[in-house]
């Protein structure tokens, strides 16, 4: 496959995201410019302008509206899609981080970093059809896990949120009370922090990637590990295809040590592993950096990555792909 | 797209129209098109191909018959949901108002990518195996190139298939000669081969003799495992007794481990013991393999 290249971020990438239909693609970089780009050709759309910061994690609305994102300065914004209009702003006393829609769109859930004595935190808001009715109350607030949340979703019918980050902790709280319901075990769990989580395209499971070198599937209700994929590399980004009994996997070395060795060393490809037999299929390389973030399109024919040295790699895939024999 | 010019016989060679001229006369050419035959579009066929021939008089009053081919190619099978389509009129906002910079910047790949297969550490993508190749060419080729080692049969086996392999005396690469008999095995060959002066009978050997024992109790290990460092390999040998020096060779590039290593023993009783017992070890999921090291061909 020949992928696209789209240099629209000057700085590393951070997150993608599909629409629901897989036409748009939504990518936040360090630069503070969220850019929409067509998931076909590869033709930049629009920009965000506005944040002040590195974006971090961004979501859009089912029916591709409007669009959060959480940013490090302080603040979560909601966006017109069509336009790149800002509808409204989130502002915090730490960067946000993650940011997720559930289900029916109304609500939001915002992670926000620990910022000197204040500890890291889950906001739930909700969020209106009207934007001139949006207010910056939060429903929920929920305190607990220790260092940064990277990422936080929302569980099966908006019941549960699932949240993981720097405490090497898979957490599901209840969203109506707040209160903490499932934790991981130490034994079967990560040993370092999660990087990634990304749920399954009916979000009966989800895979989180970590740096301890491994990416492990989990049960959404019951918090039960399904499996584990070991690479050799700290895991950046997961996804999950929507097609096929595949994951894939992006990392590479720390982005630290990337220019004190050679390109060989860094190990950045997007590996795909098969998701039930947990072994390897095949790599994809051309990303002269870390792999950050790592998205399926919904229609499970192409993926794209985002990679630390600024570009986005677009892949349709050949239809040798999809007779790939393990 | 193929275009044929069809010029009158009166026309005269060095009239010749060229490409950049078609390109100004494809205005013009309207003021003329009523003269000209009409246009016929063949039937598209099964491999998607078909034909568009139009004619044109040109300004000079000469006829240009155009024949274009076209093959139509489905590319890609999409649905698109109507609101995807209508999506794609939308106007560009932010940056991207900009077009020309939004060509710029998404860029087809130059190099085709392709999904690796992950192969087995120390494979070769397409491993041949020689020995079957050059058996081949052996047989073809006038059996020169077969000779067997063991009973000096030539063009019928490899040493190592010999069917006399049990009884011949066991193969002198392994062991560990001392440095005396050296250079009578060396003068052995030399027959046929040259050798240098410093390796022949009664060269004065003392500054290599040094370097020998160096080499005396050296171990090689190999299929080790790409975590092992050399502490680890300390550890594992100096339970045979004291170990000199510990070795692993790294990929200078990568800095990742190549999968051998050599270990040095004071005592050669202490080697001879470890190689008993940890060749075939398995050791961090492989298996160890661990021999005296080789001395060094130079």
């Amino acid at each position: 496959m020949r992928p696209i290249l789209m240099k629209g971020h000057e700085r590393p990438l951070t997150f993608l995201k599909y629409n629901r239909e897989g036409d748009l693609l939504f990518s936040c970089a360090k630069d503070h410019t969220p850019t929409v780009w067509f998931a076909d050709n590869g033709e930049r759309l629009g920009t965000y302008k506005g944040h002040n910061g590195a974006v971090w994690c961004c979501d859009v609305s089912r029916d591709s509206t409007r669009l959060i994102t959480g940013s490090a300065d302080q603040s979560a914004k909601l966006w017109n899609v069509q336009t790149g209009t800002l509808l409204f702003t989130f502002n915090f006393d730490s960067p946000a981080r993650a940011v997720d829609f559930g289900v029916g769109d109304d609500l939001a859930v915002i992670t926000t970093d620990p910022f000197i004595e204040l500890p890291s935190a889950i906001h739930l808001k909700r969020i209106s059809k009207d934007p001139s009715e949006q207010t910056a109350k939060s429903l929920r607030e929920i305190r607990g896990p220790v260092g940064r949340i990277n990422r936080a979703v929302w569980g099966p019918l908006n019941k549960t949120i699932i949240s993981a980050g720097e405490d090497a902790v898979v957490r599901i709280w209840d969203s109506e009370t707040g209160k903490l319901i499932k934790e991981s075990e130490k034994e079967s769990g990560h040993v370092k922090a999660i990087t990634s989580l990304s749920k399954s395209a009916d979000g009966s499971h989800f895979l989180t990637g970590s740096v301890d070198n491994s990416a492990k599937l989990w049960d959404t209700r019951t918090l039960t590990l399904i499996k584990t994929y070991v690479t050799e590399r700290p895991v950046n980004a997961v996804a999950i295809s929507p097609l096929l009994d595949h994951v894939v996997i992006g990392g590479g070395q720390h982005a630290v040590d990337v220019t004190t060795t050679d390109r060989r060393a860094g190990k950045f490809e997007a590996k795909f592993f098969h998701k039930i037999l947990e072994e390897e299929i095949g790599g994809v390389k051309g990303h002269f950096g870390p792999i950050n973030a790592l998205a399926f399109n919904p229609d499970g024919r192409s993926f794209s990555s985002g990679g630390e040295d600024g570009y986005i790699r677009l892949h349709h895939f050949d239809p040798d792909y999809f007779h790939i024999k393990v | 797209m193929t275009i044929t010019m069809e010029r009158p016989a009166s026309a005269n060679q060095s009239n010749k129209p060229r490409w950049g001229d078609l390109e100004d006369d494809d205005d013009r050419g309207e003021d003329y098109g009523y003269f000209a035959p009409p246009e016929v579009v063949t039937e598209t066929d099964e491999h998607g191909v078909k034909k568009v021939i139009s004619y044109k008089i040109k300004d000079d009053g000469r006829k240009a018959k155009i024949t274009t081919t076209i093959r139509i190619r489905k590319l890609a099978k999409t649905r698109l949901s109507k609101r995807a389509i209508e999506r794609r009129s939308w106007p560009k906002f932010g940056d991207a108002v900009n077009t020309d910079d939004g060509a710029r910047l998404t860029i087809p790949s130059t190099e085709e990518i392709i999904i690796e297969r992950p192969r087995a550490p120390g494979s070769k993508a397409d491993e041949k195996n020689p020995g079957d190749a050059l058996g081949q060419l052996g047989v073809k080729g006038g059996a020169v190139l077969m000779v067997c080692r063991t009973c000096g049969k030539k063009g019928d086996h490899w040493t190592s298939k010999c069917p006399y392999k049990d009884l011949a005396p066991p193969p002198e690469g392994f062991v560990d000669k001392p440095t005396s008999e050296a250079p009578s095995a060396s003068s052995g060959a030399a027959k046929a081969t040259y050798v240098p002066p410093s390796q022949r009978q009664g060269a004065d050997r003392s500054g290599q003799e040094m370097r020998r024992r160096n080499d005396e109790n050296s171990v090689r290990v190999t299929n080790l495992s790409e975590d092992t460092r050399e502490p680890d390999l300390q550890d594992l040998f100096s339970t045979f007794g004291p170990v000199s020096r510990v070795y692993i060779a790294y990929d200078q590039k990568t800095g990742m481990s190549r999968g051998f290593g050599f270990v040095n023993f004071v005592h050669k009783s202490d080697a001879e013991k470890a190689i008993a017992k940890l060749n075939g070890y398995g050791y961090d999921n492989l298996i160890l393999r661990v021999e005296w090291a080789a001395p060094r061909t130079n």
